[in-house]
């Protein structure tokens, strides 16, 4: 494993080089909140900040995203066929995503990243990102990382771990593309990997016992998933629910998309819009049948899609890595450390 | 990579209206790309996402049997935005289809009784399956075959010159029916379609399975008839609609519990519906 | 601010016990600082749930919607208001409701509170009108007046219009208030102006409709952004979809909202929303001389035909 030294003083000059090779995205402060965006030239992340307002998601996965493009126009003679557009998966790297947000992606892959069936867009804009991430020394407090299968100092999704000493940054290189990164922003002191790593698992440690929230998970493997389907504490979960798409459009794991045709005169394309299971229309049947008319039934599908049947699934935890957007930016105060404590404990 | 969510373009051949109300068209697909069609190797209760540009994309069950060259057929109910404009559309428009799609249980079938009940418009798939069988290649590897199909009126009912067709074979039994009719030359059976299978059906064995495709009301009251039969849940075979986008289990919409309806069903066996919660 | 919550738990266990609700709605204490959870209680028991102080934000009258039992629910004026605009609305029957009015001094604003620290926060109280907060290595005491939400700094009506038993002592309406003085400072500015203005003010949005969905005039079965047949409006991104969702929502909202601020409460990415339904609020009230939902007994404007409605804006 190796370690490098970035003093603070090359920081600036780094980047400018990785802007050369790279598109770079990092956390900008906007207005009050952080967002994840394109850096321009010489504009650099503020890797002063908790995390960023929504997850960085929209970075691999945009809210909008066209598809196709086809032509009405019959006199054309490739009318009504729909064709591919070119997209530009040039190298990318989002620098300073938090570990939580990283690993994150990588349970979004399962969805993405099947035997059968492959999303392109998806897994190119994703194998064509760099994850530069920033270790949390100081957790929220509303942030469960440490129970959801992560932690603060997690590795897993990222390319490699930037970790903050004050005057500089250990970078912990954790894949062959990280290295790559690293040499082309030409940040070359190599640390001595055992004092690093010594640094880095106290610091760890010291970030690992600020976590004020957990979440239990033990027992929800065992439990039966139509058992706590037919369960009754979720009509008074889903009261104060007002159905919006908040806690799903924050959420880092949550994927679902809608696809929508839409024209302008004779030529159009085909789009693709994040989508939310909050929402009455998304499972509305031609005929007018709704098999989730009313909100408890919606509200009940979030949390055991999230919680009980992704696990079951994939049989590698839950699907939430404990970031605590959709506590912070629930309008009505769900809150799943809750709901997850309620389902876990439960005995039908 | 391959791009799952790009249709084949495919030339309407022709539209055919099945029922009394126009509710109902059948349409012949053909294929612009040979190659196409080659790649478009399907089995019987399977579905594809037609493709309608500008206006979307909508998940139906293929109405044709694979044993059918060179075209393949779709039966569409008119209730929304991109089926109103497939209704409207002529022969020689353009569409697109993906496909096929979803899961479909021909290998636990092969040489068993099947029983196959259907309502209303959910027969199309059923047609599929029925073709299939009766195909000379295929018709061996089947036993007894019984036919319940059923709809509200006789003027309702889908693919009727098929249906008499098959009516005077001696290698598959049919039991059609109707829920009422004025007609005096009517000369099938009249009743609800859980009552017929009550009269008709085979009873339940290890040999003999149940393929159900109809309304959620018409599945209600056959599924109790079947289990007074002798039919054991995995010998129940059901189709389930569910409202879809990709068809291909990525958008995340048509899950029921850990299942997606659209590519580990549509088709499950009602045992497996049992561990599943019933949301649809 | 205990008194208050003391009252409301006494009313509540009362009309529980007495069977003259089946079911009573409120709020509980929240999870995180500055947040309260909308809740139900059904037994005198679980009235220890109930709470209130100045995160109460979020209107109450938006799960009255279409329910079909005797309810009892805690309104403040601007709550109250809303009730009366569902009764004349048909979404809710008069004799179903017991309100327990509540005379409201204001509600803090928790993202103007969250900006002024830059720790996070981690406790927030409030001791009459102090509002402490507190954070790592931090403690500051501020002035509930100097950080209350937008709307309730300049609400006329804190208390409530329609109630049948009060949780604290009547309030004076606050006197001399200007509406409308950042209506006017938009109204002032020139196109090009207003129109960066608007775009700048929409362009955080991700279309998660919280600001429709808190809403309690926002009940239509199919809401006109979820329409296909014809689709009115775009579900991208797109600005000028962002724009026409939400200029058309303060339209249906025009002589109806009684800007309880529920929506800019709701916005996760802190979107001033009430900028719209401001303007058209100053507008009906300039027009019809119409403040939403203070009499049960009369009909918006929108609602009715006088022969002397003004017709200038007709051209």
């Amino acid at each position: 494993m190796k370690y490098i030294n970035i003093d603070k003083k090359n920081w600036a000059n780094g980047l400018k080089n990785l802007y050369e090779n790279y598109r770079l995205f990092g956390p900008v402060k906007n207005n009050k909140n952080h967002v994840f965006k394109k850096l321009s030239k010489g504009e650099l992340p503020d890797l002063n900040y908790l995390n960023t307002l929504l997850s960085p998601k929209s970075i691999v996965f945009p809210q909008s995203e066209t598809m196709f493009e086809y032509s009405l126009d019959e006199s054309k003679e490739d009318h009504h066929i729909l064709k591919e557009i070119d997209k530009d998966y040039s190298p990318r790297a989002l620098i300073g995503i938090r570990p939580c947000d990283a690993v994150s992606f990588k349970l979004v892959k399962r969805n993405f990243d099947t035997p059968e069936y492959k999303d392109p867009y998806w897994l190119s804009a994703y194998e064509s990102t760099i994850f530069a991430g920033l270790a949390c020394s100081n957790p929220c407090s509303t942030c469960f990382c440490t129970s959801a299968g992560c932690g603060p100092f997690h590795e897993d999704g990222l390319d490699l771990l930037l970790v903050d000493e004050g005057e500089y940054f250990i970078a912990k290189i954790l894949t062959s593309r990280g290295e790559t990164f690293i040499k082309s922003a030409g940040w070359e002191t190599e640390a001595d990997p055992i004092a690093a790593e010594k640094t880095i698992k106290n610091m760890k440690i010291k970030a690992e016992e600020k976590i004020a929230s957990f979440v239990s998970t033990d027992q929800l493997k065992n439990k039966s998933a139509i058992d706590l389907y037919a369960a009754p504490f979720w009509e008074e979960i889903a009261f104060a629910c007002i159905n919006c798409g908040t806690c799903t459009y924050g959420c880092p794991t949550c994927w679902c998309f809608d696809i929508q045709d839409e024209i302008s005169k004779s030529s159009g394309i085909r789009m693709r819009n994040w989508d939310s299971c909050m929402y009455p229309l998304f499972t509305l049947h031609g005929t007018g049948y709704n098999p989730r008319n009313a909100k408890v039934q919606r509200v009940r599908q979030r949390f055991m899609h999230k919680l009980k049947y992704y696990a079951d699934k994939y049989g590698d935890g839950i699907q939430c890595v404990g970031c605590g957007r959709c506590i912070r930016l629930c309008p009505v105060n769900i809150d799943i450390r809750k709901v997850c404590d309620i389902m876990n404990n439960y005995e039908s | 990579m391959q791009n799952p969510y790009l249709p084949y373009p495919v030339r309407i051949d022709e539209i055919i209206t099945e029922t009394e109300d126009k509710n109902l068209k059948t349409f012949k697909l053909v294929f612009l790309n040979p190659d196409d069609e080659k790649n478009f190797s399907y089995m019987p209760g399977q579905f594809a996402e037609l493709s309608v540009a500008g206006k979307g994309e909508i998940p139906i069950g293929i109405a044709s049997s694979p044993t059918e060259k060179g075209f393949i057929k779709f039966t569409v109910n008119k209730v929304g935005l991109v089926t109103t404009c497939l209704h409207a559309m002529k022969p020689g428009d353009i569409i697109g289809v993906r496909g096929p799609l979803g899961r479909h249980t021909w290998d636990t079938l092969k040489g068993k009784n099947i029983v196959i009940i259907g309502g209303g418009f959910a027969f199309t798939t059923l047609r599929s399956s029925i073709v299939y069988m009766l195909n000379p290649l295929n018709r061996m590897n089947f036993k007894d075959i019984n036919v319940i199909y059923g709809s509200r009126s006789p003027g309702m009912l889908l693919y009727r010159n098929e249906l008499a067709a098959w009516e005077t074979r001696d290698d598959i039994n049919m039991h059609i029916t109707v829920d009422g009719t004025d007609d005096p030359d009517w000369k099938y059976n009249v009743g609800f379609v859980p009552t017929i299978t009550e009269q008709k059906a085979p009873p339940g064995d290890p040999d003999t399975y149940a393929l159900i495709c109809g309304p959620p009301i018409m599945i209600k009251f056959t599924q109790p008839v079947l289990d007074k039969l002798g039919y054991t849940h995995d010998h129940i075979i059901m189709s389930l609609e569910m409202r879809m986008k990709c068809g291909i289990g990525i958008c995340g919409r048509c899950n029921i519990g850990k299942k997606y309806v659209c590519k580990d069903g549509p088709v499950f066996t009602l045992a497996e519906l049992d561990n599943m919660p019933k949301e649809y | 601010m205990p008194e208050y919550t003391a009252k409301i738990k006494g009313i509540s266990a009362r009309l529980l016990k007495e069977e003259k609700v089946e079911i009573v709605i409120g709020f509980r204490k929240g999870t995180i600082p500055m947040m309260n959870e909308p809740c139900f209680v059904k037994t005198p028991e679980d009235v220890k749930e109930l709470v209130w102080d100045s995160n109460c934000g979020i209107n109450l009258a938006n799960y009255l919607t279409n329910r079909k039992e005797k309810i009892g629910i805690i309104a403040k004026g601007c709550d109250s208001r809303n009730i009366v605009t569902h009764i004349i609305e048909n979404k809710i029957k008069r004799e179903q409701l017991f309100i327990i009015g509540v005379p409201c001094k204001g509600m803090v604003d928790k993202n103007k509170i969250t900006s002024m620290f830059e720790n996070e926060i981690n406790e927030v109280s409030e001791v009459e009108e102090n509002i402490i907060v507190k954070g790592e290595g931090f403690e500051k005491t501020l002035n509930k007046n100097d950080v209350l939400q937008e709307n309730c700094k300049i609400c006329i009506h804190r208390n409530p219009v329609l109630y049948d038993e009060l949780a604290a002592d009547l309030l004076d309406e606050q006197k001399n208030i200007d509406r409308y003085e950042d209506v006017r400072k938009i109204e002032a500015m020139a196109t090009e102006d207003k129109w960066k203005y608007f775009k700048d003010l929409l362009s955080p949005c991700i279309r998660c409709y919280a600001c429709r969905n808190a809403c309690p005039l926002c009940y239509c079965p199919t809401c006109f952004v979820d329409e296909s047949r014809p689709q009115w409006v775009g579900k991208s991104l797109d600005t000028t979809d962002t724009r026409t969702f939400h200029f058309l929502r303060a339209y249906h909202c025009a002589g109806r909202c009684t800007d309880c601020g529920a929506c800019e409460r709701a916005c996760p990415m802190g979107i001033k929303v009430r900028t719209f339904t401001k303007k058209l609020e100053k507008d009906c009230l300039e027009l019809y001389g119409w403040e939403a939902g203070l009499s049960l007994d009369e009909r918006p404007p929108l609602d009715t035909y006088r022969p002397d409605d003004p017709e200038g804006f007709i051209k």
